[in-house]
């Protein structure tokens, strides 16, 4: 069914490595369904062509880190009907908000030869820190086919169905063999949400909590079990600050460890 | 001692039988070696069998270890069991197609299932088919499970070694495979004993060179029988379970054992009962393809729970001790049996290790514990 009248699409870049821009792009089998059924009406990444707002769906990349960006993004968030973030930036901050812990002066000091032009936040922070957000889609990058979903269900008018779940059950349904009972390896997968469909653990490898904590995310009953089974204090902190260091639990229990590590 | 025939075969024989299951049009499923641990897959023959492996099982822990022997089934169970096979992880239901502006067409529901022979099903495992059988086939059959069940070969092993988690004699399913099958294999150095357990099982074991068990070996089964009996890694109280467990919802066991549960689900996904499924209607990007899926779920997860008015077990005490009572004590009610069957597999492939048989112990113990201190003092109080 071809619509007229197609909503129209914004896709938009703050802090970030445009890794869940390109997850659009990626979406070969799909792209001539997506514009059928939505005009991308502004995505600079994909063509220079840009159509004025208002939009009904804005996709919203990166995190909040420059002065700029805060302005910017309450700009955004007048020109869409919906404004959905996309990826592990824009939901939780991202890697890059490793820096809410840091120095940044120094940083700025250490970093650059003339800091003095350098403008950037304190901290790198989740877009919902600044704006309201309709739909939060996690992930480093975010899953292509849980973005078909979101758009799809946002068009169709339903609510998209993204899973909040432990990445186990996925792992599971795989019929992956578990690699903390098998091998000992510490894996966040029974504290992150699902979505990637276990990709690590199908590998073999430890789950990494790129798509950060899942509905009841017992982080700290699993911290407790890696530091009981060898895994010390600061790779527990390490483990906690990657990719969504700054979304709770994760914060929370990372912060206290650190305390712990401090105290010894 | 079970009184029944028993018959003896080469163990080379076995391949003949996978061969000739395979030449019948059987998909032959048998333990394999595979990343790490020893599971069910499709085989070819027995050289894919975990020859002169074995498996070290402990709470949260599994690990491959060589044997100094060449047995085929010197390990007990895996990650999971033959569950998947009747009742898939991911499963399309149906699908709906749009035809023209106000037209649908429901497009071609489940595939059909292949014909399975399982090669290696441990008694407990046969005994989960049949717990499963109570929700799947027995009041309203769903399609899928009925077919690929009823055309189904199981080829039994008994447990001669235990696993460090294994308590099937406290459930009354092992280790002696003593139903569900069509043929039941005891291994030993060079053979194989087998007992036929229903006519398609005799036909297999006719096409196969076989003689009648002498006494001396058939006294030699049932005294490995008796010793795995004997040395099972677990064991669980069942005596009244069912009304200790119910009586006491608000037992601070349960908000301990949530400090260490992180709701991953592991326990109820790798058990071979828990029947639980997600179902969910999918739409495409253009409108004209419905979809709708069921895919294992699970009772730890905050949706499953959710209803209007919000989630019914919002704590992860409340979601443990739903799944601890309904597997030990209300499954009784629904399905006249406990929905355990002591395979182990929730203790070793929990990531954390919480084991199942020590936390309702832990109940049990401490009730009684609590009863005998009121006897204790209500004696006192009726003697001064």
């Amino acid at each position: 069914m071809v619509r007229d009248n197609k909503p129209k699409l914004a896709v938009y870049k703050f802090s970030s490595c445009d890794g869940c821009q390109l997850s659009i792009l990626d979406l070969e089998d799909e792209l001539l369904a997506l514009t059928g059924a939505v005009e991308i009406a502004f995505f600079l990444e994909a063509r220079r062509k840009v159509q004025p707002g208002p939009y009904d769906i804005g996709l919203v990349e990166g995190s909040i880190s420059t002065p700029e960006e805060a302005e910017r993004i309450v700009q955004v968030r007048k020109e869409c009907k919906y404004l959905v973030t996309i990826g592990a930036c824009a939901t939780s901050g991202g890697i890059q908000a490793l820096k809410n812990w840091a120095d940044v002066e120094e940083y700025k000091r250490v970093v650059y030869a003339s800091p003095q032009y350098i403008q950037t936040l304190e901290t790198a922070s989740p877009i919902a820190a600044y704006v309201l957000v309709d739909f939060e889609l996690r992930g480093c990058p975010v899953n292509k086919y849980q973005l078909v979903e979101v758009i799809t269900a946002l068009v169709a008018g339903r609510r998209p169905q993204i899973p909040t779940y432990p990445v186990c059950l996925e792992c599971k349904r795989e019929g992956n063999v578990c690699v903390m009972v098998t091998e000992g390896t510490p894996c966040l997968g029974p504290i992150t949400q699902a979505g990637c469909g276990a990709l690590c653990p199908t590998y073999g490898r430890g789950c990494y909590a790129c798509f950060g904590p899942s509905e009841s995310s017992s982080t700290e009953a699993l911290c407790t079990h890696c530091e009981k089974t060898g895994t010390d204090k600061p790779t527990i902190v390490r483990m906690l600050r990657s990719f969504n260091g700054y979304l709770e639990p994760f914060k929370q229990v990372g912060d206290e460890y650190e305390r712990q590590v401090g105290n010894q | 001692m079970r009184n029944s025939v028993l018959y003896t075969i080469e163990k080379g024989e076995l391949d003949k039988l996978i061969g000739i299951l395979h030449r019948d049009g059987y998909t032959v499923v048998g333990p394999t070696v595979r990343d790490g641990a020893i599971g069910y897959e499709a085989i070819e023959s027995v050289q894919q069998l975990p020859i002169g492996w074995t498996d070290e099982q402990a709470p949260g822990h599994y690990r491959l270890k060589r044997r100094d022997d060449d047995l085929y089934f010197g390990h007990v169970v895996g990650p999971q069991s033959i569950k998947k096979f009747f009742f898939p992880p991911k499963q399309r239901l149906f699908g709906i197609r749009r035809e023209g502006e106000n037209d649908y067409v429901f497009e071609a529901t489940q595939p059909e299932p292949p014909r399975y022979a399982f090669v290696g099903v441990r008694a407990c495992d046969l005994a989960a088919v049949r717990v499963q059988d109570r929700v799947f086939n027995d009041v309203m059959p769903d399609p899928y499970y009925a077919k690929a069940r009823s055309q189904a070969v199981f080829i039994g092993v008994n447990c001669a070694e235990p696993g460090g988690t294994c308590f099937c004699t406290s459930m009354d399913t092992g280790p002696r495979c003593t139903q569900g099958f069509d043929i039941a294999l005891t291994e030993l150095k060079s053979t194989f004993t087998v007992e036929v357990g229903s006519d398609k099982g005799r036909k297999l074991l006719e096409a196969l060179e076989h003689k009648t068990t002498d006494a001396n070996t058939k006294h030699l089964v049932d005294l490995m029988m008796q010793s795995a009996a004997e040395h099972m890694g677990r064991s669980l109280n069942t005596d009244g379970l069912p009304e200790m467990l119910l009586n006491n919802l608000q037992h601070p066991h349960w908000d301990e054992v949530a400090k260490r549960c992180m709701d991953c689900a592991n326990c109820t996904l790798s058990c071979p009962t828990c029947f639980c499924s997600n179902v969910e209607d999918k739409t495409d990007l253009t409108g004209d393809h419905a979809e709708r899926w069921r895919t294992w779920g699970s009772c730890f997860t905050l949706e499953f729970s959710y209803h209007t008015g919000g989630y019914n077990r919002s704590s992860t005490a409340a979601r443990y001790r739903q799944w601890l009572t309904h597997k030990l004590a209300s499954w009784h009610e629904q399905f006249g049996t406990s929905g355990c069957v002591g395979c182990g597999r929730c203790i070793t492939w929990c990531p954390v290790g919480i084991d199942i048989t020590k936390e309702a112990n832990a109940i049990t113990d401490d009730v009684k514990r609590f009863r005998a201190e009121q006897e204790r003092q209500r004696a006192e109080e009726v003697g001064s």
